[in-house]
């Protein structure tokens, strides 16, 4: 499959299932549209017609570009053959291992925002904090099936996860204490909202963890329309200085300014140019997340302007780049060369097979967002998995699970989704999340905009 | 191949024979928490 479209002056086409990247002039662009459809004396005889005013488009050029194409495609580079889908069960099938937890270390949370997709912490349940004997059991369950995975993630999250800092410092204390004996390297990653840091802590996220992801949603008035506590008072004022002085201390490790954007702000660029203008250089922003009779929820008519925001941010960030003043966005991150791997393609996001959530009193669902429904139970850190036939839908999500995935030039990039907004958008985790289809396939547009740019200029 | 410039990416079907070690990190442990991007995550035995 091949998937042509123009963008900021570059013609560019992607061939899916090799993921190779070609930018070429207007000429091959009509002749590889036109490549499988039409023998070559139509297509010779179309560009002639189309592009009479070019001296240089003769029938000789056009048969060379047509013979360049049919090189490309002989070479595996364009109009490659998608032979993964068998590979994508077996693999997931094949794989029992465990390498990923999210642990909900609070069920509670310092801030009150309206729109937070786990209920201002409580998952739609009892607050509740973790106890360190509940959190060492997660580790030892991840460690007991990550089989011989090394590298082994845990989230600390929430909620707010700084209302448990100190069972968060004993878990990361008992991991590092056990990871060598069983050969693991343990890299963790704290989502806060920034509103108790202190030095301490400060200095206990920058030495343990791997990432730390920072919320804020842009501008001030943008923040704090949402990010409130429970006395109404916005968080920015608090929270910037905090994330401030965590980056700044930070030695270079990973982190991320992380926003949501709602229909209130479709205008969300200037909310990462806000953060840029901060001097945060690692930057995210997401979609929110909730249901569509929600205020907030985005709309039919917010999507062309989403779209047209993700090119105004592209544009930009080439720009700041040429300034020596450039940026991070989390979804343009794309490294073409050293990229993932095809297992890494077609297998999805890992939730509820290598990937878990873990709640306050030890039960496990397949990722964070499933937390607190019922049905998405699949057993407990304790008795490990006593729900296998739930477990066994996320075994069966790959990228090719859906009709609509098959047919579409991005499911190598995007894996076939997330499993929650499918489900919260169809009732199925095997169903179609359209709205969030568009977003990532415009956002895949410009992330391989910006690196043919960047190639091209070399 | 003048009117044709192929930008230098990895082959991705030749990783069926050397992908799958599995190291790599969990998508959603990253940034997002919300969606699914598998194609911006790094592959561990390329750091």
């Amino acid at each position: 499959m091949v998937h042509q479209y123009k963008l900021n002056g570059y013609n560019i086409v992607l061939d899916t299932a090799s993921g190779s990247v070609h930018t070429v002039d207007d000429v091959a662009y009509d002749i590889i549209e036109m490549y499988e459809k039409e023998e070559p004396a139509a297509i010779v005889s179309a560009m002639l017609q189309k592009y009479k005013h070019l001296p240089d488009v003769t029938e000789d050029e056009v048969l060379a570009c047509i013979d360049d194409i049919t090189a490309l495609k002989e070479a595996g580079r364009l109009f490659s053959v998608d032979a993964y889908e068998k590979l994508a069960c077996d693999y997931k099938n094949n794989s029992k291992v465990v390498k990923a937890l999210c642990l909900h270390v609070a069920h509670t949370c310092n801030l009150n925002c309206s729109y937070c997709f786990a209920s201002q912490g409580k998952y739609h349940g009892e607050r509740a904090l973790m106890s360190f004997e509940v959190g060492r059991q997660a580790f030892d369950f991840l460690i007991q099936n990550s089989g011989t995975r090394r590298n082994l993630e845990v989230d600390f999250f929430g909620g707010e996860p700084m209302m448990n800092i100190e069972v968060v410092k004993q878990l990361v204390a008992y991991a590092r204490s056990v990871e060598k004996q069983h050969n693991k390297n343990f890299r963790f990653t704290f989502t806060t909202n920034g509103m108790l840091l202190d030095d301490d802590v400060i200095e206990f996220l920058n030495k343990e963890m791997s990432n730390v992801v920072l919320s804020l949603d842009g501008r001030k008035e943008v923040n704090d329309r949402f990010r409130r506590d429970y006395a109404g008072r916005g968080s920015y004022d608090t929270i910037v200085p905090n994330f401030k002085r965590l980056v700044a201390s930070r030695g270079g490790k990973n982190y991320y300014v992380r926003g949501t954007f709602t229909h209130h702000n479709v205008d969300f660029t200037n909310d990462l140019f806000h953060m840029a203008d901060l001097g945060f250089t690692e930057l995210s922003m997401e979609p929110v997340v909730c249901p569509p009779s929600d205020p907030c929820a985005l709309t039919e008519e917010d999507l062309p302007i989403l779209f047209e925001q993700y090119e105004i941010l592209a544009k930009e960030m080439i720009k700041r780049k040429k300034e020596g003043r450039g940026f991070t966005f989390y979804h343009y991150m794309l490294d073409l060369k050293n990229g993932p791997c095809i297992y890494k393609r077609i297998t999805g996001c890992g939730s509820g097979t290598e990937y878990m959530a873990v709640t306050p009193w030890g039960e496990l669902y397949p990722c964070h967002q499933f937390v607190g429904d019922p049905k998405f139970s699949l057993g407990n850190v304790f008795d490990g998995i006593l729900h296998p036939e739930v477990q066994d839908g996320f075994r069966s999500c790959n990228a090719y699970a859906r009709p609509e995935c098959k047919e579409c030039w991005a499911r190598l990039y995007c894996s076939s989704g997330c499993a929650a907004n499918a489900y919260h958008a169809t009732g199925s985790i095997n169903g179609i999340y359209r709205y969030g289809c568009e977003l990532f396939k415009k956002r895949i547009e410009c992330a391989v905009m910006m690196q043919v740019a960047e190639a091209t200029e070399k | 191949m003048s009117r044709i410039q192929t930008i230098e990416t990895k082959d991705v079907a030749k990783t069926v024979k050397t992908g799958g070690c599995g190291e790599c990190q969990t998508s959603c442990q990253s940034a997002c928490k919300t969606s699914c991007g598998v194609a911006n995550q790094q592959c561990e035995s390329q750091k």
